[in-house]
């Protein structure tokens, strides 16, 4: 009986660092290892005992790509705890700031990480040769995610702006005003690359996935709604812990997220796009619809069109923000500490991130609880992985690689960047 | 032979200011900025930088090289005349660095019309906010030397949003 063992051996330098180990015997896999390494960084711990109103600036460094998820998500939580209030004008300002991370985010991934696989290139380099008005374009759209964060967060990377309660200085409504043309260009050129994107070559792939997300009746969700799935699962962002359990397994330092009945489950674009399409702008469905999408896609190789699409919405999401921007003010909302138990859950590019903390009666944080998303992908990334090597069984080793590759960038988990320096080796008995 | 005493009206010290070494480009930024040059520093984000090389026609980079030589080892390398050397400039997220914005803009025809990156061998990438001995000495001597090389003072000129030089930039 043949035994094949693939090993894909270092996925090192982003937020964390993995690794892929399949071994098949036969037509069947024996072991199928999707390996997160990364040391511990024990946020929650370094959490403990500070004040809480640091929670959105300290929680942030966990991610330079979506840390305005971070912030968004511990400023709810604590603002829940402590009975703040956020405005209408607050919020509005907070939706717009989350629009420029999708943004940024998507077309990143999209445009950079993921497109080479459907265009047969190796890396992002090679890319701009071989592409250029692609990359022109995708260059200009995440400089316009950059923008909206730098204007609204004082910095693309990591917001010095933002604060429990809202932020310290509002923009003003020109430098918010001079957003809009941009955005305008956006819109457009989003539906453009997902047309384009929409002609490339998709292994044929689909899964029963459950998918996990934000749900809200009014509007797209980014910064609230209930916790829903396409299984029937509704519930409020603070029955998040006994709806989810994580475990630990050897192979991985990430813990592992599955539904309280054991079944793995997706967070992200697909899930955000299946469970909420109703509420995306009719141009937004338009595109999907050109695209060749329905109200469901259930093939994982096409989120990179679900991203642009929602890239779309969020250009067109910031023009509707900034047109009716009215400056907070105040700025932000105090208030004094008191003991208490509060939940955040947004929905960062990559899927849902949850925070829970407990606040002691002096503001300081007695507890903190953090699920990001890729943790709750994780089980389901190694459910497509098997899935991809069982049905490409037939591809030599280069190819087989490639495609693990292409299915782990999917996900767009944080390890992504990382794929392009996977070592395979192919053991054959 | 490329020109040793290239002129520069515009300074990217690229670097993360937390990573001891890897702060060299972001330490001199500040520096020139404090005697007027047109200075910024900059974290590497590749995609961020290609986008920079549009505010100057002349250019110089400076970012912490990790290539085995002595720390505080320097070279001068004119990217006009031909791609940086390959992993001798440490990445930044999603391996979109240094290399990744000069061989993106040379693709796309957005090199501005002089380009040269000043690689500083760094000792120290680990936590901290201070330079390696060897490091910030050749540092501080590489400063005087972009001094009379800079076309002069840009009054009036504010670096942008989160590009400021300092300890505290991004």
């Amino acid at each position: 009986m043949t035994e094949r063992t693939i090993k894909l051996d270092l996925l090192a330098r982003v937020e964390g660092e993995g690794a892929l180990y399949v071994k098949l015997r036969g037509q069947k896999i024996e072991t199928l290892e999707f390996r997160i390494f990364e040391p511990p960084r024990f946020f929650e711990a370094l959490l403990r005992g500070r004040p809480a109103t640091d929670a959105p600036d300290i929680t942030s460094r966990i991610c330079g790509i979506c840390p305005v998820a971070y912030v968004m998500s511990a400023s709810q939580a604590v603002e829940q705890a402590l009975g703040i209030a956020i405005p209408p004008e607050i919020r509005a300002l907070r939706r717009l700031i989350y629009c420029g991370e999708w943004i940024q985010s998507h077309v990143l991934h999209a445009a950079m990480l993921h497109a080479p696989d459907f265009l047969g290139l190796p890396d992002a380099m090679e890319i701009a040769r071989a592409e250029p008005d692609l990359v022109r374009t995708a260059l200009r759209l995440k400089k316009l995610g950059n923008t909206l964060m730098e204007v609204i967060g004082g910095r693309a990377v990591h917001p010095v702006n933002t604060r429990v309660g809202g932020f310290y200085r509002a923009p003003d409504a020109d430098r918010i005003a001079a957003l809009v043309p941009e955005l305008e260009w956006g819109a457009g050129a989003a539906r453009d690359m997902a047309l384009a994107f929409s002609r490339f070559e998709f292994p044929d792939d689909a899964a029963d996935y459950t998918f996990v997300s934000l749900v809200n009746p009014d509007e797209y969700p980014i910064l609230e709604g209930r916790i829903g799935s396409n299984r029937g699962l509704d519930i409020g962002i603070d029955a998040f812990s006994g709806s989810v359990r994580e475990s630990q397994v050897a192979h991985s330092n990430a813990l592992l997220a599955h539904l309280a009945d054991g079944t793995p489950y997706m967070v992200g674009p697909l899930a955000r796009y299946a469970n909420n399409h109703d509420r995306l702008p009719e141009a937004c469905r338009r595109t999907a619809r050109e695209a060749g999408l329905g109200p469901v896609e259930r093939n994982p190789f096409k989120s990179i069109l679900v991203r642009m699409i929602e890239v779309q919405f969020a250009c067109l999401e910031a023009l509707r923000l900034a047109r009716s921007y009215v400056v907070p003010s105040p700025a932000c909302v105090e208030a004094p500490p008191r003991a208490g138990e509060g939940f955040g859950c947004t929905e960062a590019p990559r899927g849902i991130c949850h925070h829970s903390y407990v606040i002691d009666h002096d503001g300081t944080l007695v507890s903190a609880s953090i699920v990001p998303p890729t943790s709750q992908n994780q089980p389901q990334i190694e459910a497509d992985l098997a899935r991809v090597v069982l049905s490409s069984l037939d591809l030599d080793d280069d190819a087989l690689r490639q495609r693990c590759e292409q299915a782990i960038r999917n996900y767009d988990p944080c390890i992504s960047c990382a794929t392009h320096f996977l070592k395979l080796t192919v053991v054959r008995a | 032979m490329p020109d040793p005493r290239p002129a520069f009206s515009l300074f990217i010290g690229v670097g993360h200011p937390f990573r001891r070494d890897d702060a060299v480009g972001p330490w001199m930024a500040e520096r020139l900025a404090l005697a007027g040059c047109r200075a910024l520093a900059h974290t590497g984000d590749g995609a961020d930088l290609v986008g920079r090389f549009g505010m100057a026609d002349d250019i110089l980079i400076a970012d912490a090289t990790q290539s085995g030589a002595p720390p505080g080892h320097i070279r001068l390398i004119d990217a006009r005349a031909a791609p940086l050397p390959d992993r001798t400039f440490r990445n930044s997220t999603h391996e979109f660095g240094l290399a990744f914005a000069v061989e993106t803009a040379r693709a796309l025809g957005l090199l501005p019309r002089s380009l040269w990156v000043l690689g500083i061998e760094g000792q120290d990438f680990g936590f901290g906010e201070t330079l390696s001995p060897p490091v910030a000495r050749a540092a501080e001597a590489r400063v005087e030397w972009l001094l009379d090389r800079h076309d002069g003072p840009a009054r009036g000129w504010q670096p942008p949003p989160g590009s400021r030089p300092g300890k505290k930039s991004p």
